[in-house]
């Protein structure tokens, strides 16, 4: 994490009507979130966000509970559609399609979209079977190609050297670390645009939370990451971008060195110095 | 001691007390448990004692005959264990399906509104009594299907080689098939029920995580959902196979209680149950009473075999889950 690029935004003015304008300096924008709103039934929980996630770029979303930031998570892959009662409106542009369409097939962005939860979830079955599975959804893979894009996965998220022996055996034996890294695997091996990640160190021991953040850090490369987290220290550590939610708004969105080093709003400062919160 | 003296004075009588209200209370829920034991010893034994004369005259093939003649005092429990095992089985391939599919959209698909609805209803289906199910059976379903299905079932059947076999014979209405209809109605509140409460012990976030690998609601009910439950839906199949072995009266009712086994799924025949709840009231004989009473040890066999069966499984589940 020493040797990550500084990043250099000309005015990097960061409040939430001129986001946009502010931050443009040659980061193309893979997901745009624009004027969006959500509720629970006729509680509203988000009001009128409006940033961009940055194509191979980690953006961490911080703020206190309950202010909307997973809620905005799952606004990305429409995981609320699940529930009934639960809307948004505005537009979430990726790859400037607007997924909050009602046409859109909703498998099909989750799957382009991958997600990790706060506490592992690895399904009812073998190691192999739980990277196979997204895999199998969609596509038709031959064994042998099956195989390798299994062993790449593991590989990856530096998994693949302690289960190499036993990827037949359930993925519930595994340690919680081990099997959050799974999850991540799960998650690249469909090769997704865009991961998000909900909390995914919340239930892990710190040993496990640094592996998950060097996996992250190097999962940049290729793919553009959200990331939501309660820990401050670790959104300066593996976001590139952090936007600061309070009681549903978007206080401040901007490069991670310059939010925590200058904020431009009081309320962020008050929250990253620990004020409340 | 020390710490009584410090923090106030302890009156002895209390601690008297407190200490014989412990003992009394271990003493009570211990024999209330060792109480379920031996009644359970009880009535294993008692049928024990009763069955011997039956056995003692027919031997191992008093589970092979199929002969059941009180005249002539020659009995067999061939049919009845056929007409028992029968019945379940096919009420049991009529129902788990039928009841995980309601679990299924009670807790996958269905609106919150209808979801009560529903499940009250599941439960009123619980609560009806056999005897009712008997009546409707004989009065209602057996009817019908004398008019409109069995006919069609053996003019279907008629030709395919294995099919035709099942389905032959005089359209009586009353039957094999007709029983293990009821049954199959009995059980689906109970699996139904189980199954539900099961699913809904399935973490939502492990759900959520395969729909956001793009799975549809099928794939995360058939590869994440079922597996995850499957300690529990087996449990509850066998809550349900264990009322099916059991039922008495309903099955009474319709089942044409006909010593024999026949091929035909339309043709009458009986159960276990049936045989006894038909026939203990004419039993004067000795030979009679103690081929009723093995009848009912057999059927507690069964039972205790299906059980024993079903621990198996889940255990050797849970092992290859564990290698």
């Amino acid at each position: 994490m020493e040797n990550r690029p500084s990043i250099q935004i000309g005015s990097a003015v960061a409040s939430p009507n001129e986001t946009r304008d502010a931050l443009h300096a040659g980061y193309a924008e893979k997901v745009s979130i624009r004027d969006v709103c959500f509720y629970y039934g006729q509680s509203i929980a988000l009001k009128n966000i409006s940033l961009p996630l940055y194509e191979k770029q980690t953006t961490a979303f911080i703020g206190p509970s309950g202010c909307g930031k997973s809620t905005l998570l799952r606004i990305l892959n429409r995981m609320y559609d699940l529930y009934p009662g639960q809307r948004a409106t505005g537009e979430v542009l990726l790859d400037g399609e607007n997924i909050l369409s009602p046409t859109i097939d909703l498998n099909l962005l989750r799957y382009r979209i991958g997600m990790v939860f706060q506490k592992p979830t690895p399904f009812p079955m073998s190691i192999y079977d739980n990277i196979a599975f997204g895999i199998r959804l969609y596509e038709k893979v031959p064994k042998s190609e099956m195989d390798g894009r299994v062993e790449d996965a593991l590989k990856r998220t530096a998994l693949w050297d302690e289960v190499k022996n036993k990827v037949n055996s359930s993925g519930l034996g595994l340690s919680g670390g081990q099997q959050q890294r799974l999850c991540i695997a799960r998650t690249i091996a469909v090769r997704p645009k865009v991961i998000l990640l909900d909390e995914p160190t919340s239930a892990l021991d710190p040993i496990s939370t640094a592996k998950i953040e060097e996996l992250i850090y190097q999962l940049k490369a290729d793919y553009s990451i959200a990331i939501v987290t309660h820990n401050m220290q670790q959104a300066a550590r593996v976001a590139d971008f952090t936007a600061f939610m309070y009681l549903g708004e978007l206080v401040e969105f901007g490069a991670t060195d310059m939010l925590f080093t200058k904020p431009k709003q009081t309320k962020t400062e008050e929250y990253i110095t620990g004020r409340f919160g | 001691m020390e710490l009584a003296a410090q923090s106030g004075t302890v009156a002895p009588s209390i601690l008297r007390k407190n200490s014989l209200i412990d003992s009394l209370m271990h003493g009570l829920t211990r024999s209330a448990a060792l109480l379920v034991l031996l009644l359970l010893g009880g009535v294993i034994g008692v049928l024990i004692h009763g069955s011997i004369p039956a056995f003692e005259k027919f031997g191992f093939g008093f589970f092979t005959t199929e002969k059941w003649n009180p005249v002539t005092e020659i009995f067999g429990a061939a049919a009845p264990i056929y007409g028992t095992i029968v019945t379940s089985i096919i009420a049991m391939v009529i129902g788990v399906p039928i009841s995980i599919g309601i679990a299924i959209f009670m807790t996958e698909l269905c609106p919150r509104s209808l979801k009560r609805t529903l499940g009250t209803g599941i439960e009123l289906l619980a609560g009806i009594p056999s005897i009712i199910y008997g009546l409707w059976g004989l009065f209602v379903l057996a009817p019908l299907l004398q008019q409109y299905v069995q006919p069609a079932l053996i003019s279907a059947a008629e030709g395919i080689p294995w099919l035709e076999s099942l389905f032959t014979g005089p359209p009586y209405g009353i039957g094999v098939l007709t029983a293990a209809l009821i049954l199959s109605i009995m059980v689906l509140p109970y699996i139904t029920s189980v199954t539900r409460d099961v699913f809904e012990t399935v973490p939502p976030m492990l759900k959520e995580s395969a729909y956001g690998l793009g799975a549809t609601t099928w794939e995360v009910v058939w590869k994440v959902v079922i597996p995850y439950t499957r300690t529990g839906i087996v449990g509850g199949v066998m809550l349900g196979l264990g009322r099916a072995l059991g039922e008495t009266m309903a099955v009474t009712f319709v089942i044409g209680n006909a010593h024999r086994i026949a091929t035909s799924l339309i043709a009458p025949g009986t159960t276990i149950s049936a045989t006894i709840a038909n026939e203990f009231t004419e039993a004067d004989g000795e030979m009679y009473t103690s081929a009723l009473i093995s009848l009912g040890l057999i059927l507690f066999m069964i039972t205790f075999v299906v059980l024993a069966a079903a621990r198996l499984m889940l255990l050797r589940l849970q092992m290859k889950e564990n290698r």
